[in-house]
């Protein structure tokens, strides 16, 4: 029995599978079923069923997304169907290993979300920087164009789909759907008001899905081996496999697709082999740069999203960051504060004006120049740069590390204040 | 980074060459407007020319018809579409978070010792260009960074002085 769906094809040792070998994998099957006979509203059913949820670091139910989009003879004929490759979160390195290890997994389930919706358009929002996953990506759709996985009429469907790879140029906002579509469109990538939401009036105002590549890549599994065994995967509440990582001073750091409800101290000891000699575990982001800490006593907590929410932070993307007994704390978060002020698209108030003053109170406790002032506007920026104030998610994605740092490290803080420097430099 | 403020005195645009053209037209087919081609044509000149200057900018909003004005919204807007002339090889420096626990600074520090540039400096005989990027997302081989279009991991001070000689001997 299948096991790790995701990464199956993946050996980072040679080069990806190419397309016989990957139809020789139990591939593109699912396009098979479809050419079966199998209805875009039995996909639907199929993905609700399976409670795939969204990879990126939302966790919105899949299925549930797919049914905004209009369908039937009233629905508008072009509709579109983009992938969200744009993976820029920090600490996050998960829809790397997809695109370079298996891009035809990749491809195969956008095919089963582009039928779904009937989108007979489909793009792959790529990082520019990612130059291995592009690569990887084009040989696999030449290929797959070659088969007649793409193209018009799809073994003998009647479905017509094109994949159109689109490379970026380096935003982390693009992340954010509607900044992306914007982007897409050839604007300046600020985000857009919702409603109207995307399913409904998205890229050049036609109704369009964007999904991460994690999620999408989902797919092809749910399809090929069904609902049941996709949910024997789990014991857990959650259903299926999902990409864990962790960075930072373990002895091997990495990432691995693991059941989702592991427990995460199995993840950081027996995975990530533990702290390295000498170390101890401080605190934890689990799952990326705009996720609480959480600390050593939630190590038996399991991962699922449900569960890493009860102790106030979010499974998300599921990569962890570990800090270290030796490294600061504060120039940790310092460091996100500098990020997320760098790539604030600066059409909020809040967020174009709120971020970089925060980065610059980091700098000054960094010189030891911070004082009991500077910690209080701080605080005060967990509040105003919260859920609800700003446009978009991203300001109060840098609240999540800001506010958790503030409660879990005031000590540390303190000293920088007292001690008129940074205690962790020697 | 600071982005500095450019008085252009530009008015001519630059005739872009038949292969900007033609891969700019390629791009044009896959999307339905013009407008949506605006960054890939930035990049494509870039490609060719290095970076984009404000010659090439008219041009490529005489070719798409659409103003430079937008154009240069989103020229400014992303990290990697250069208004200033870089050197022959842009090291993007992964300045976040995972790289930054691994050691990123102190690497930050053996470049500028080396170079004799910090972020944003380009080198007096034009070879490399020095730029902070966002979370490479490779970090498990943090700290890295990218030359060009190839991406170094694990990065230690002997490695990087490896890594430049290399580039040093392609030339």
């Amino acid at each position: 029995m299948v096991t790790k769906p995701l990464t199956k094809n993946i050996d980072m040792s040679r080069p990806p599978l190419d397309i016989a070998a990957y139809e020789a994998s139990d591939g593109y099957q699912s396009v098979k079923a479809i050419a079966d006979g199998l209805t875009p509203d039995n996909v639907m059913q199929i993905v609700k069923d399976s409670g795939l949820k969204g990879r990126g670091g939302a966790g919105f139910p899949t299925g549930l997304k797919w049914s905004f989009v209009p369908r039937g003879d009233s629905a508008p004929k072009q509709k579109y169907f983009v992938v969200n490759a744009d993976e820029m979160e920090p600490g996050t390195f998960k829809d790397r290993l997809l695109m370079e290890g298996d891009p035809h997994l990749l491809i195969e389930g956008m095919i089963i979300g582009a039928y779904t919706i009937q989108a007979s358009t489909a793009y792959i929002f790529l990082r520019g920087e990612y130059k291995v996953s592009e690569k990887a990506l084009k040989n696999a759709i030449a290929e797959a164009y070659e088969r007649g996985y793409l193209g018009k009429n799809i073994q003998g469907t009647g479905f017509d789909l094109d994949i159109i790879l689109h490379t970026s140029a380096g935003r982390y906002i693009c992340g954010e759907e509607t900044a992306l579509l914007n982007a897409l469109e050839g604007k300046r990538a600020n985000p857009r008001a919702k409603p109207p939401f995307p399913q409904v009036s998205g890229l050049w105002g036609k109704p369009t899905i964007v999904n991460n590549v994690e999620t999408i890549c989902n797919l092809p599994g749910i399809l090929t081996y069904g609902v049941d065994w996709y949910h024997g995967l789990t014991k857990g509440n959650d259903h299926g496999t999902k990409l864990f990582g962790i960075s930072g001073k373990v002895k091997t750091p990495g990432c691995w697709e693991l059941p989702l409800g592991l427990p995460i101290r199995q993840l950081i000891e027996e995975y990530g082999g533990g702290m390295r000699d000498g170390l101890e575990l401080r605190a934890f982001l689990p799952g990326g740069g705009s996720t609480d800490f959480m600390l050593p006593e939630h190590l038996d907590l399991k991962l699922d999203y449900d569960e890493i929410a009860k102790a106030g932070s979010r499974l998300a993307t599921g990569t962890m960051i570990l800090l270290d007994n030796e490294t600061c704390p504060v120039g940790m978060v310092g460091n996100l504060m500098k990020f997320f002020s760098h790539e604030s698209c600066g059409f909020c108030t809040p967020c174009r004006d709120g971020l970089p003053w925060v980065d610059e109170i980091f700098n000054e406790f960094e010189s030891g120049c911070g004082t009991d002032k500077d910690l209080q506007i701080l605080h005060e920026h967990v509040e105003y740069l919260g859920p609800g104030r700003t446009f978009c998610a991203l300001a109060p994605g840098a609240t999540a590390p800001l506010g958790s740092g503030l409660k879990y490290f005031a000590d540390d803080f303190d000293r920088h204040i007292k001690e008129k420097r940074c205690p962790y430099r020697h | 980074m600071q982005a500095s403020v450019i008085a252009s005195t530009a008015t001519q645009a630059r005739k872009l060459s038949a292969e900007e053209i033609k891969e700019i037209e390629h791009e044009m087919q896959l999307y339905p407007d013009k407008q949506a081609v605006g960054l890939e044509a930035l990049k494509i000149v870039q490609k060719y020319q290095g970076w984009v200057s404000d010659e090439s900018l008219l041009g490529i909003s005489k070719l798409l018809d659409i103003p430079v004005s937008d154009l240069e919204s989103v020229a400014t807007f992303f990290n990697l579409v250069y208004r200033q002339p870089v050197g022959r090889n842009v090291i993007l420096f992964c300045n976040s978070v995972s790289c930054w626990i691994m050691g990123s600074e102190s690497m930050r520090s053996h470049i500028n010792g080396k170079l004799d540039i910090d972020f944003g400096g380009t080198t007096e005989n034009g070879d490399f260009t020095f730029l902070p990027v966002p979370c490479l997302g490779d970090c498990d081989h943090a700290p890295v960074m990218m030359v060009g279009d190839d991406l170094h991991r694990n990065l230690t001070e002997e490695k990087i002085d490896e890594i430049f000689s290399e580039y040093k001997s392609k030339e």
